[in-house]
Protein backbone atom coordinates (compact mmCIF):
# COMPACT_ATOMS: atom_id res chain seq x y z
CA UNK A 1 0.00 0.00 0.00
CA UNK A 2 1.30 3.41 -0.87
CA UNK A 3 0.97 5.73 2.08
CA UNK A 4 2.85 8.71 0.74
CA UNK A 5 0.98 11.96 0.43
CA UNK A 6 1.73 14.20 -2.50
CA UNK A 7 0.20 17.64 -2.14
CA UNK A 8 1.61 19.53 -5.02
CA UNK A 9 0.32 22.04 -7.50
CA UNK A 10 -3.39 21.95 -8.01
CA UNK A 11 -4.03 19.23 -5.42
CA UNK A 12 -2.74 21.60 -2.74
CA UNK A 13 -4.85 24.43 -4.10
CA UNK A 14 -7.95 22.23 -4.04
CA UNK A 15 -7.27 21.29 -0.41
CA UNK A 16 -6.78 24.94 0.51
CA UNK A 17 -9.92 26.00 -1.31
CA UNK A 18 -12.14 23.33 0.22
CA UNK A 19 -10.75 23.92 3.72
CA UNK A 20 -11.25 27.67 3.44
CA UNK A 21 -14.78 27.18 2.22
CA UNK A 22 -15.58 24.71 5.01
CA UNK A 23 -14.13 27.13 7.58
CA UNK A 24 -16.16 30.02 6.22
CA UNK A 25 -19.43 28.04 6.28
CA UNK A 26 -18.86 26.43 9.69
CA UNK A 27 -17.88 29.70 11.36
CA UNK A 28 -20.76 31.52 9.69
CA UNK A 29 -23.12 29.40 11.78
CA UNK A 30 -21.58 30.34 15.11
CA UNK A 31 -23.78 32.86 17.00
CA UNK A 32 -22.24 36.21 17.97
CA UNK A 33 -22.59 35.36 21.66
CA UNK A 34 -19.86 32.71 21.22
CA UNK A 35 -17.45 34.85 19.21
CA UNK A 36 -14.80 35.03 21.94
CA UNK A 37 -14.67 31.27 22.58
CA UNK A 38 -14.84 30.78 18.83
CA UNK A 39 -11.78 32.95 18.40
CA UNK A 40 -9.82 31.21 21.14
CA UNK A 41 -11.08 27.86 19.84
CA UNK A 42 -9.92 28.51 16.28
CA UNK A 43 -6.74 29.85 17.86
CA UNK A 44 -6.39 26.43 19.52
CA UNK A 45 -6.96 24.69 16.17
CA UNK A 46 -3.99 26.38 14.53
CA UNK A 47 -1.98 25.10 17.48
CA UNK A 48 -1.69 21.97 15.30
CA UNK A 49 1.45 23.76 14.10
CA UNK A 50 3.13 21.99 17.04
CA UNK A 51 3.04 18.80 14.93
CA UNK A 52 5.09 20.56 12.24
CA UNK A 53 7.45 21.73 14.95
CA UNK A 54 7.86 18.17 16.23
CA UNK A 55 8.63 16.98 12.71
CA UNK A 56 11.28 19.68 12.32
CA UNK A 57 12.80 19.04 15.74
CA UNK A 58 12.94 15.24 15.43
CA UNK A 59 14.63 15.60 12.05
CA UNK A 60 17.12 18.19 13.28
CA UNK A 61 20.75 17.35 12.58
CA UNK A 62 22.55 20.54 13.60
CA UNK A 63 22.55 22.58 16.77
CA UNK A 64 20.83 25.54 15.14
CA UNK A 65 18.10 23.25 13.78
CA UNK A 66 17.66 21.77 17.23
CA UNK A 67 17.42 25.25 18.73
CA UNK A 68 14.89 26.56 16.23
CA UNK A 69 12.94 23.31 16.30
CA UNK A 70 12.79 23.44 20.10
CA UNK A 71 11.50 27.02 19.84
CA UNK A 72 8.84 25.90 17.33
CA UNK A 73 7.58 23.07 19.57
CA UNK A 74 7.67 25.31 22.66
CA UNK A 75 5.54 28.01 21.00
CA UNK A 76 3.26 25.57 19.20
CA UNK A 77 2.57 23.64 22.40
CA UNK A 78 1.83 26.92 24.18
CA UNK A 79 -0.59 27.90 21.43
CA UNK A 80 -2.43 24.57 21.58
CA UNK A 81 -2.54 24.08 25.36
CA UNK A 82 -3.36 27.69 26.17
CA UNK A 83 -6.01 27.95 23.49
CA UNK A 84 -7.68 24.79 24.74
CA UNK A 85 -7.57 25.80 28.41
CA UNK A 86 -9.20 29.20 27.95
CA UNK A 87 -11.79 28.00 25.45
CA UNK A 88 -12.88 25.13 27.65
CA UNK A 89 -13.10 27.46 30.67
CA UNK A 90 -15.20 30.02 28.84
CA UNK A 91 -17.60 27.54 27.28
CA UNK A 92 -18.29 25.92 30.65
CA UNK A 93 -19.62 29.28 31.85
CA UNK A 94 -22.46 29.60 29.36
CA UNK A 95 -25.66 28.48 31.06
CA UNK A 96 -29.33 28.81 30.27
CA UNK A 97 -31.91 30.16 32.77
CA UNK A 98 -32.41 27.90 35.78
CA UNK A 99 -28.99 26.25 35.17
CA UNK A 100 -30.74 23.47 33.28
CA UNK A 101 -27.88 22.04 31.32
CA UNK A 102 -28.62 18.95 29.22
CA UNK A 103 -28.85 16.13 31.76
CA UNK A 104 -26.03 14.03 30.41
CA UNK A 105 -23.55 16.85 30.74
CA UNK A 106 -24.72 18.32 34.00
CA UNK A 107 -22.25 16.68 36.37
CA UNK A 108 -19.32 17.55 34.14
CA UNK A 109 -20.34 21.17 33.61
CA UNK A 110 -20.86 21.51 37.33
CA UNK A 111 -17.41 20.14 37.96
CA UNK A 112 -15.80 22.59 35.54
CA UNK A 113 -17.65 25.50 36.97
CA UNK A 114 -16.14 24.71 40.35
CA UNK A 115 -12.62 24.11 39.06
CA UNK B 1 5.94 -3.79 5.34
CA UNK B 2 6.45 -3.11 9.05
CA UNK B 3 8.28 0.09 8.30
CA UNK B 4 5.00 1.44 6.95
CA UNK B 5 3.10 0.99 10.20
CA UNK B 6 4.30 4.21 11.91
CA UNK B 7 3.56 6.12 8.74
CA UNK B 8 0.08 4.61 8.62
CA UNK B 9 -0.63 5.61 12.22
CA UNK B 10 0.62 9.17 11.69
CA UNK B 11 -1.50 9.51 8.58
CA UNK B 12 -4.61 8.17 10.32
CA UNK B 13 -4.09 10.35 13.41
CA UNK B 14 -3.66 13.49 11.29
CA UNK B 15 -6.75 12.64 9.28
CA UNK B 16 -8.74 12.10 12.48
CA UNK B 17 -7.44 15.41 13.87
CA UNK B 18 -8.49 17.33 10.76
CA UNK B 19 -11.97 15.83 10.97
CA UNK B 20 -12.34 16.37 14.73
CA UNK B 21 -11.26 20.03 14.44
CA UNK B 22 -13.98 20.76 11.91
CA UNK B 23 -16.56 18.71 13.77
CA UNK B 24 -15.62 20.46 17.03
CA UNK B 25 -15.91 23.92 15.47
CA UNK B 26 -19.22 22.91 13.94
CA UNK B 27 -20.54 22.07 17.42
CA UNK B 28 -19.84 25.67 18.44
CA UNK B 29 -23.01 26.71 16.61
CA UNK B 30 -24.86 26.63 19.97
CA UNK B 31 -23.81 27.35 23.57
CA UNK B 32 -25.37 24.01 24.55
CA UNK B 33 -23.19 21.86 22.28
CA UNK B 34 -20.07 24.06 22.26
CA UNK B 35 -18.40 22.58 25.42
CA UNK B 36 -18.37 19.14 23.82
CA UNK B 37 -17.03 20.70 20.61
CA UNK B 38 -13.82 21.91 22.21
CA UNK B 39 -13.34 18.53 23.93
CA UNK B 40 -13.69 16.76 20.59
CA UNK B 41 -11.14 19.09 18.99
CA UNK B 42 -8.87 18.54 21.99
CA UNK B 43 -8.84 14.77 21.45
CA UNK B 44 -7.91 15.40 17.81
CA UNK B 45 -4.95 17.52 18.90
CA UNK B 46 -3.81 14.94 21.45
CA UNK B 47 -3.92 12.15 18.87
CA UNK B 48 -1.96 14.17 16.30
CA UNK B 49 0.72 15.23 18.81
CA UNK B 50 1.24 11.72 20.22
CA UNK B 51 1.33 10.17 16.75
CA UNK B 52 3.93 12.66 15.55
CA UNK B 53 6.49 11.01 17.86
CA UNK B 54 6.38 8.11 15.40
CA UNK B 55 8.40 10.34 13.06
CA UNK B 56 11.42 8.91 14.92
CA UNK B 57 11.11 5.79 12.76
CA UNK B 58 11.57 7.71 9.55
CA UNK B 59 14.16 10.41 10.31
CA UNK B 60 16.92 11.02 7.79
CA UNK B 61 20.39 9.53 8.17
CA UNK B 62 21.89 12.84 9.32
CA UNK B 63 19.46 13.11 12.23
CA UNK B 64 19.82 9.51 13.42
CA UNK B 65 22.70 10.21 15.80
CA UNK B 66 20.84 13.17 17.34
CA UNK B 67 17.63 11.28 17.91
CA UNK B 68 17.98 10.80 21.67
CA UNK B 69 18.69 14.48 22.24
CA UNK B 70 15.93 15.53 19.87
CA UNK B 71 13.31 13.39 21.60
CA UNK B 72 14.32 14.79 24.99
CA UNK B 73 14.15 18.33 23.63
CA UNK B 74 10.70 17.64 22.18
CA UNK B 75 9.38 16.33 25.48
CA UNK B 76 10.84 19.28 27.40
CA UNK B 77 9.43 21.80 24.90
CA UNK B 78 5.98 20.20 25.04
CA UNK B 79 6.01 20.10 28.84
CA UNK B 80 7.31 23.65 29.35
CA UNK B 81 5.38 25.36 26.54
CA UNK B 82 2.20 23.36 26.97
CA UNK B 83 2.32 23.28 30.77
CA UNK B 84 3.07 26.98 31.12
CA UNK B 85 0.33 28.01 28.74
CA UNK B 86 -2.14 25.60 30.33
CA UNK B 87 -1.40 27.00 33.77
CA UNK B 88 -1.75 30.61 32.60
CA UNK B 89 -4.92 29.75 30.70
CA UNK B 90 -6.59 28.25 33.77
CA UNK B 91 -5.59 31.20 35.92
CA UNK B 92 -6.17 34.24 33.71
CA UNK B 93 -9.05 36.58 34.63
CA UNK B 94 -11.89 36.66 32.11
CA UNK B 95 -11.39 40.40 31.70
CA UNK B 96 -7.81 39.69 30.52
CA UNK B 97 -8.93 37.20 27.88
CA UNK B 98 -8.22 39.44 24.83
CA UNK B 99 -4.53 39.81 25.64
CA UNK B 100 -4.24 36.10 26.48
CA UNK B 101 -5.71 35.09 23.13
CA UNK B 102 -3.39 37.57 21.40
CA UNK B 103 -0.43 35.97 23.18
CA UNK B 104 -1.35 32.37 22.27
CA UNK B 105 -1.98 33.53 18.74
CA UNK B 106 1.47 35.12 18.52
CA UNK B 107 2.98 31.85 19.72
CA UNK B 108 1.31 29.99 16.84
CA UNK B 109 2.65 32.53 14.36
CA UNK B 110 6.11 32.22 15.89
CA UNK B 111 5.99 28.43 15.62
CA UNK B 112 5.05 28.65 11.93
CA UNK B 113 7.91 31.12 11.39
CA UNK B 114 10.35 28.83 13.22
CA UNK B 115 9.37 25.84 11.07
CA UNK B 116 10.00 27.97 8.00
CA UNK B 117 13.37 28.99 9.46
CA UNK B 118 14.43 25.33 9.85
CA UNK B 119 13.49 24.71 6.22
CA UNK B 120 15.24 27.84 4.96
CA UNK B 121 18.48 27.55 6.95
CA UNK B 122 18.73 23.85 6.13
CA UNK B 123 18.01 24.59 2.44
CA UNK B 124 15.56 21.69 2.65
CA UNK B 125 13.00 23.09 0.27
CA UNK B 126 13.07 22.19 -3.37
CA UNK B 127 11.97 24.26 -6.30
CA UNK B 128 10.85 27.86 -6.54
CA UNK B 129 7.20 27.17 -5.63
CA UNK B 130 7.97 25.45 -2.35
CA UNK B 131 10.59 28.05 -1.49
CA UNK B 132 8.20 30.88 -2.27
CA UNK B 133 5.47 29.33 -0.11
CA UNK B 134 7.95 28.79 2.74
CA UNK B 135 8.96 32.44 2.59
CA UNK B 136 5.36 33.64 2.43
CA UNK B 137 4.46 31.50 5.45
CA UNK B 138 7.55 32.79 7.27
CA UNK B 139 6.62 36.39 6.48
CA UNK B 140 3.03 36.02 7.66
CA UNK B 141 3.97 33.99 10.73
CA UNK B 142 6.63 36.50 11.82
CA UNK B 143 4.32 39.49 11.27
CA UNK B 144 1.66 37.69 13.30
CA UNK B 145 4.16 36.96 16.09
CA UNK B 146 5.45 40.50 16.58
CA UNK B 147 2.07 42.09 15.82
CA UNK B 148 0.29 39.90 18.35
CA UNK B 149 2.92 40.69 20.97
CA UNK B 150 2.37 44.42 20.45
CA UNK B 151 -1.40 43.85 20.65
CA UNK B 152 -0.82 41.96 23.90
CA UNK B 153 1.30 44.80 25.28
CA UNK B 154 -1.40 47.34 24.41
CA UNK B 155 -4.23 45.30 25.92
CA UNK B 156 -2.16 44.54 29.01
CA UNK B 157 -1.47 48.25 29.42
CA UNK B 158 2.30 47.88 28.91
CA UNK B 159 2.01 50.23 25.93
CA UNK B 160 -0.43 52.92 26.95
CA UNK B 161 -0.89 55.18 23.93
CA UNK B 162 -1.13 54.45 20.23
CA UNK B 163 2.25 55.45 18.79
CA UNK B 164 1.84 57.54 15.68
CA UNK B 165 4.42 59.33 13.59
CA UNK B 166 4.13 61.30 10.38
CA UNK B 167 4.48 59.25 7.22
CA UNK B 168 3.93 56.03 9.11
CA UNK B 169 2.31 54.34 6.15
CA UNK B 170 5.19 55.25 3.86
CA UNK B 171 7.61 53.78 6.40
CA UNK B 172 5.54 50.60 6.71
CA UNK B 173 5.33 50.23 2.94
CA UNK B 174 9.10 50.71 2.65
CA UNK B 175 9.79 48.07 5.32
CA UNK B 176 7.47 45.63 3.57
CA UNK B 177 9.02 46.29 0.16
CA UNK B 178 12.52 45.86 1.57
CA UNK B 179 11.50 42.60 3.27
CA UNK B 180 10.08 41.24 0.03
CA UNK B 181 13.25 42.28 -1.82
CA UNK B 182 15.34 40.46 0.79
CA UNK B 183 13.08 37.45 0.25
CA UNK B 184 14.01 37.63 -3.44
CA UNK B 185 17.70 37.49 -2.48
CA UNK B 186 16.99 34.44 -0.29
CA UNK B 187 15.38 32.69 -3.26
CA UNK B 188 18.20 33.64 -5.59
CA UNK B 189 20.82 32.53 -3.08
CA UNK B 190 19.12 29.22 -2.29
CA UNK B 191 18.27 28.23 -5.85
CA UNK B 192 21.26 29.66 -7.69
CA UNK B 193 23.78 28.81 -5.03
CA UNK B 194 25.44 32.14 -5.72
CA UNK B 195 25.46 34.62 -2.87
CA UNK B 196 24.44 38.16 -3.63
CA UNK B 197 26.53 40.53 -1.50
CA UNK B 198 25.76 38.63 1.67
CA UNK B 199 25.67 34.93 2.51
CA UNK B 200 22.22 33.35 2.19
CA UNK B 201 21.78 32.72 5.97
CA UNK B 202 22.36 36.43 6.56
CA UNK B 203 19.67 37.28 4.03
CA UNK B 204 17.32 34.86 5.80
CA UNK B 205 18.00 36.59 9.12
CA UNK B 206 17.37 39.99 7.52
CA UNK B 207 14.14 38.64 6.06
CA UNK B 208 12.84 37.59 9.47
CA UNK B 209 13.99 40.86 11.03
CA UNK B 210 12.12 42.85 8.39
CA UNK B 211 8.94 40.83 8.89
CA UNK B 212 9.09 41.21 12.68
CA UNK B 213 9.68 44.96 12.44
CA UNK B 214 6.76 45.29 10.04
CA UNK B 215 4.42 43.53 12.48
CA UNK B 216 5.43 45.93 15.24
CA UNK B 217 5.08 49.05 13.06
CA UNK B 218 1.73 47.96 11.71
CA UNK B 219 0.21 47.39 15.16
CA UNK B 220 1.66 50.31 17.14
CA UNK B 221 -0.64 53.04 15.75
CA UNK B 222 -3.87 51.08 16.25
CA UNK B 223 -6.04 52.18 19.16
CA UNK B 224 -7.59 50.08 21.92
CA UNK B 225 -11.18 50.03 20.66
CA UNK B 226 -10.02 48.69 17.28
CA UNK B 227 -8.50 45.64 18.96
CA UNK B 228 -11.42 43.30 18.07
CA UNK B 229 -10.49 43.74 14.43
CA UNK B 230 -6.75 43.47 15.02
CA UNK B 231 -7.02 40.25 17.04
CA UNK B 232 -9.23 38.74 14.34
CA UNK B 233 -6.73 39.69 11.64
CA UNK B 234 -3.78 38.12 13.44
CA UNK B 235 -5.79 34.99 14.19
CA UNK B 236 -6.52 34.72 10.49
CA UNK B 237 -2.89 35.40 9.53
CA UNK B 238 -1.51 32.77 11.90
CA UNK B 239 -3.94 30.24 10.43
CA UNK B 240 -2.74 31.15 6.95
CA UNK B 241 0.93 30.81 7.95
CA UNK B 242 0.27 27.40 9.52
CA UNK B 243 -1.55 26.27 6.38
CA UNK B 244 1.32 27.38 4.15
CA UNK B 245 3.96 25.66 6.28
CA UNK B 246 1.71 22.57 6.21
CA UNK B 247 2.08 22.62 2.43
CA UNK B 248 5.85 22.90 2.76
CA UNK B 249 5.97 19.93 5.17
CA UNK B 250 3.42 18.07 3.02
CA UNK B 251 1.16 17.68 6.05
CA UNK B 252 -2.52 17.95 5.06
CA UNK B 253 -3.70 18.24 8.69
CA UNK B 254 -1.76 21.50 9.04
CA UNK B 255 -2.97 22.68 5.64
CA UNK B 256 -6.62 22.05 6.47
CA UNK B 257 -6.58 23.30 10.06
CA UNK B 258 -4.61 26.40 9.08
CA UNK B 259 -6.83 27.28 6.18
CA UNK B 260 -10.06 26.69 8.16
CA UNK B 261 -8.82 29.15 10.79
CA UNK B 262 -7.60 31.55 8.12
CA UNK B 263 -11.07 31.69 6.58
CA UNK B 264 -12.76 31.85 9.98
CA UNK B 265 -10.57 34.76 11.06
CA UNK B 266 -11.28 36.57 7.82
CA UNK B 267 -15.03 36.17 8.32
CA UNK B 268 -14.84 37.49 11.89
CA UNK B 269 -12.64 40.38 10.78
CA UNK B 270 -15.19 41.42 8.17
CA UNK B 271 -18.05 41.08 10.69
CA UNK B 272 -16.24 43.34 13.16
CA UNK B 273 -15.42 45.91 10.53
CA UNK B 274 -19.04 45.89 9.38
CA UNK B 275 -20.21 46.41 12.96
CA UNK B 276 -18.14 49.61 12.98
CA UNK B 277 -19.21 50.60 9.48
CA UNK B 278 -15.57 50.82 8.47
CA UNK B 279 -13.46 48.87 6.04
CA UNK B 280 -10.68 46.64 7.34
CA UNK B 281 -8.18 48.87 5.53
CA UNK B 282 -9.64 51.86 7.33
CA UNK B 283 -9.09 50.21 10.71
CA UNK B 284 -5.52 49.19 9.95
CA UNK B 285 -4.29 52.18 7.98
CA UNK B 286 -6.03 55.24 9.37
CA UNK B 287 -5.51 56.77 12.74
CA UNK B 288 -9.05 56.78 13.99
CA UNK B 289 -9.88 59.58 16.38
CA UNK B 290 -6.98 61.60 15.03
CA UNK B 291 -9.09 62.85 12.16
CA UNK B 292 -9.21 66.62 11.89
CA UNK B 293 -11.81 67.81 14.34
CA UNK B 294 -14.87 68.88 12.48
CA UNK B 295 -17.03 71.61 13.87
CA UNK B 296 -19.33 69.66 16.13
CA UNK B 297 -22.68 71.32 16.35
CA UNK B 298 -23.18 72.37 19.93
CA UNK B 299 -25.43 69.79 21.51
CA UNK B 300 -28.56 71.24 23.06
CA UNK B 301 -29.40 70.50 26.67
CA UNK B 302 -27.28 69.74 29.68
CA UNK B 303 -25.95 66.73 31.55
CA UNK B 304 -28.13 65.71 34.47
CA UNK B 305 -26.28 63.86 37.24
CA UNK B 306 -28.28 61.66 39.60
CA UNK B 307 -27.42 59.58 42.66
CA UNK B 308 -26.73 55.88 42.14
CA UNK B 309 -29.27 54.96 44.84
CA UNK B 310 -32.03 56.94 43.07
CA UNK B 311 -31.20 55.25 39.78
CA UNK B 312 -31.32 51.83 41.46
CA UNK B 313 -34.71 52.52 43.02
CA UNK B 314 -36.10 53.81 39.70
CA UNK B 315 -35.15 50.55 38.05
CA UNK B 316 -36.66 48.54 40.92
CA UNK B 317 -40.04 50.07 40.06
CA UNK B 318 -39.65 49.77 36.28
CA UNK B 319 -41.40 47.09 34.27
CA UNK B 320 -38.80 46.49 31.61
CA UNK B 321 -35.04 47.22 31.83
CA UNK B 322 -32.43 46.70 29.10
CA UNK B 323 -28.78 46.80 30.12
CA UNK B 324 -26.06 47.85 27.67
CA UNK B 325 -22.61 46.75 28.92
CA UNK B 326 -19.38 48.15 27.48
CA UNK B 327 -15.65 48.00 28.04
CA UNK B 328 -16.00 50.15 31.18
CA UNK B 329 -17.78 47.22 32.85
CA UNK B 330 -14.82 44.97 32.13
CA UNK B 331 -12.31 47.62 33.20
CA UNK B 332 -14.11 47.99 36.54
CA UNK B 333 -14.47 44.18 36.94
CA UNK B 334 -18.09 44.89 37.81
CA UNK B 335 -19.81 42.00 36.01
CA UNK B 336 -20.54 40.05 39.22
CA UNK B 337 -22.04 43.09 40.96
CA UNK B 338 -24.12 43.80 37.88
CA UNK B 339 -25.72 40.37 37.95
CA UNK B 340 -26.27 40.66 41.70
CA UNK B 341 -28.22 43.85 41.01
CA UNK B 342 -30.10 42.20 38.14
CA UNK B 343 -31.15 39.31 40.39
CA UNK B 344 -32.63 41.82 42.86
CA UNK B 345 -34.59 43.42 40.03
CA UNK B 346 -35.78 40.03 38.80
CA UNK B 347 -36.92 39.15 42.32
CA UNK B 348 -39.07 42.31 42.15
CA UNK B 349 -40.60 41.04 38.89
CA UNK B 350 -38.69 43.44 36.65
CA UNK B 351 -38.09 42.11 33.14
CA UNK B 352 -34.32 42.47 32.56
CA UNK B 353 -32.45 41.83 29.32
CA UNK B 354 -28.89 42.48 28.17
CA UNK B 355 -28.09 44.10 24.83
CA UNK B 356 -24.61 43.45 23.47
CA UNK B 357 -23.03 45.38 20.61
CA UNK B 358 -20.74 43.34 18.31
CA UNK B 359 -17.70 45.51 19.03
CA UNK B 360 -18.30 46.17 22.73
CA UNK B 361 -15.11 45.29 24.59
CA UNK B 362 -11.68 44.48 23.31
CA UNK B 363 -12.43 41.34 21.34
CA UNK B 364 -15.51 40.00 19.54
CA UNK B 365 -18.02 38.71 22.07
CA UNK B 366 -16.04 39.74 25.15
CA UNK B 367 -19.12 41.12 26.93
CA UNK B 368 -20.98 37.83 26.42
CA UNK B 369 -18.17 35.93 28.13
CA UNK B 370 -18.05 38.37 31.06
CA UNK B 371 -21.80 38.12 31.58
CA UNK B 372 -21.61 34.32 31.35
CA UNK B 373 -18.81 34.37 33.91
CA UNK B 374 -21.00 36.34 36.31
CA UNK B 375 -23.67 33.67 35.87
CA UNK B 376 -26.07 35.52 33.55
CA UNK B 377 -28.01 32.86 31.61
CA UNK B 378 -27.39 33.22 27.89
CA UNK B 379 -31.08 33.40 27.06
CA UNK B 380 -31.10 36.87 28.68
CA UNK B 381 -28.29 38.11 26.42
CA UNK B 382 -29.36 39.58 23.09
CA UNK B 383 -27.39 40.78 20.10
CA UNK B 384 -27.94 44.14 18.43
CA UNK B 385 -30.26 43.07 15.63
CA UNK B 386 -32.42 40.95 17.97
CA UNK B 387 -33.09 43.57 20.62
CA UNK B 388 -32.86 46.98 18.98
CA UNK B 389 -36.61 47.22 18.42
CA UNK B 390 -37.28 46.47 22.10
CA UNK B 391 -35.73 49.69 23.40
CA UNK B 392 -38.78 51.74 22.42
CA UNK B 393 -40.89 49.59 24.75
CA UNK B 394 -38.36 49.63 27.61
CA UNK B 395 -38.88 51.74 30.72
CA UNK B 396 -35.17 52.00 31.41
CA UNK B 397 -31.99 51.55 29.39
CA UNK B 398 -29.00 51.15 31.72
CA UNK B 399 -25.75 51.94 29.89
CA UNK B 400 -22.68 50.75 31.80
CA UNK B 401 -19.25 51.68 30.50
CA UNK B 402 -20.40 51.93 26.90
CA UNK B 403 -20.29 55.14 24.90
CA UNK B 404 -19.79 55.20 21.14
CA UNK B 405 -22.01 52.14 20.55
CA UNK B 406 -25.03 54.08 21.88
CA UNK B 407 -24.25 57.45 20.27
CA UNK B 408 -27.24 58.59 18.19
CA UNK B 409 -24.90 60.75 16.11
CA UNK B 410 -24.14 57.53 14.20
CA UNK B 411 -27.70 57.72 12.88
CA UNK B 412 -28.03 61.41 12.18
CA UNK B 413 -24.75 63.34 12.03
CA UNK B 414 -23.18 62.82 8.60
CA UNK B 415 -20.01 64.64 9.68
CA UNK B 416 -19.45 62.33 12.64
CA UNK B 417 -16.58 59.82 12.36
CA UNK B 418 -18.94 57.07 13.50
CA UNK B 419 -21.75 58.01 11.09
CA UNK B 420 -23.38 54.88 9.69
CA UNK B 421 -22.19 52.57 12.44
CA UNK B 422 -25.07 50.38 13.67
CA UNK B 423 -25.79 51.42 17.26
CA UNK B 424 -27.96 50.20 20.10
CA UNK B 425 -31.06 52.41 20.31
CA UNK B 426 -30.72 53.10 24.03
CA UNK B 427 -31.97 56.67 23.46
CA UNK B 428 -35.40 55.29 22.52
CA UNK B 429 -36.07 54.01 26.04
CA UNK B 430 -38.32 56.08 28.32
CA UNK B 431 -35.50 56.70 30.78
CA UNK B 432 -31.78 56.23 30.25
CA UNK B 433 -29.24 55.82 33.04
CA UNK B 434 -25.59 56.08 32.03
CA UNK B 435 -22.94 54.81 34.43
CA UNK B 436 -19.71 56.55 33.55
CA UNK B 437 -16.44 57.33 35.29
CA UNK B 438 -16.52 61.03 34.39
CA UNK B 439 -17.54 63.51 31.76
CA UNK B 440 -14.86 62.36 29.29
CA UNK B 441 -15.60 61.58 25.68
CA UNK B 442 -15.68 58.10 24.20
CA UNK B 443 -12.85 56.43 22.34
CA UNK B 444 -13.78 58.19 19.15
CA UNK B 445 -13.41 61.52 20.95
CA UNK B 446 -16.90 62.65 20.08
CA UNK B 447 -19.61 64.09 22.27
CA UNK B 448 -22.49 61.73 22.85
CA UNK B 449 -25.86 63.32 22.13
CA UNK B 450 -27.52 60.54 24.14
CA UNK B 451 -26.14 61.99 27.37
CA UNK B 452 -27.79 65.36 26.68
CA UNK B 453 -31.22 63.92 25.95
CA UNK B 454 -34.23 64.88 28.08
CA UNK B 455 -34.65 61.25 29.14
CA UNK B 456 -31.02 60.75 30.16
CA UNK B 457 -29.53 60.68 33.66
CA UNK B 458 -25.82 60.44 34.38
CA UNK B 459 -24.56 58.32 37.26
CA UNK B 460 -20.90 59.22 37.74
CA UNK B 461 -18.47 56.83 39.35
CA UNK B 462 -16.63 53.55 39.00
CA UNK B 463 -19.09 50.93 37.72
CA UNK B 464 -18.37 48.60 40.64
CA UNK B 465 -18.92 51.30 43.30
CA UNK B 466 -22.07 52.55 41.57
CA UNK B 467 -23.56 49.06 41.42
CA UNK B 468 -22.82 48.47 45.11
CA UNK B 469 -24.79 51.63 45.92
CA UNK B 470 -27.66 50.56 43.66
CA UNK B 471 -27.77 47.12 45.30
CA UNK B 472 -27.82 48.68 48.79
CA UNK B 473 -30.60 51.07 47.85
CA UNK B 474 -32.84 48.32 46.46
CA UNK B 475 -32.09 46.01 49.43
CA UNK B 476 -32.93 48.76 51.95
CA UNK B 477 -36.19 49.28 50.11
CA UNK B 478 -37.04 45.61 50.53
CA UNK B 479 -36.15 45.73 54.24
CA UNK B 480 -38.25 48.87 54.78
CA UNK B 481 -41.22 47.19 53.09
CA UNK B 482 -40.82 44.09 55.26
CA UNK B 483 -40.58 46.10 58.50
Amino acid sequence: MDLSIAMTGFVALYVFMLAAFAGWVIIGHVPAILHTPLMSGSNFVHGIVVVGGLFALLNASTESEQGIGFFAVLLGAGNAAGGFAVTQRMLAMFQISGHKKPARRRSKAHHHAKA
Amino acid sequence: MFTQIPQLIIGAADLAAAFLFMYGLQRMSSPATAPSGIMVAGFGMLAAVLASFLYVFSVGAAAQSHLGVNISLAVIALAVGGGGAWWSGRKVAMTAMPQMVALYNGMGGGAAGAIAAVELFGAKTHGPTQLGVTLLGALIGAVSLSGSLVAWAKLQGVIKKPLRVKGQQAINAAVMAATIAVGGCVIAGTLGGASLLLATPTWILLFFAGALVFGVLMTLPIGGADMPVVISIYNSLTGLAVGLEGFVLQNPALMIAGMVVGAAGLLLTLLMAKAMNRSVANVVFTNFGDAPKHAQGAIQGSLRPVEASDAGIAMRYAGKVIIVPGYGLAAAQAQQKLYEFVKLLQAAKVDVKFAVHPVAGRMPGQMDVLLAEAGVPYDLIFQLEDINDDFAAADVALVIGANDVVNPAARTDKSSPIYGMPILNADKAKQVYVVKRGEGKGYAGIQNALFYGDNCNMVYGDAQAVLVKMIEAVRDLGLAAAA
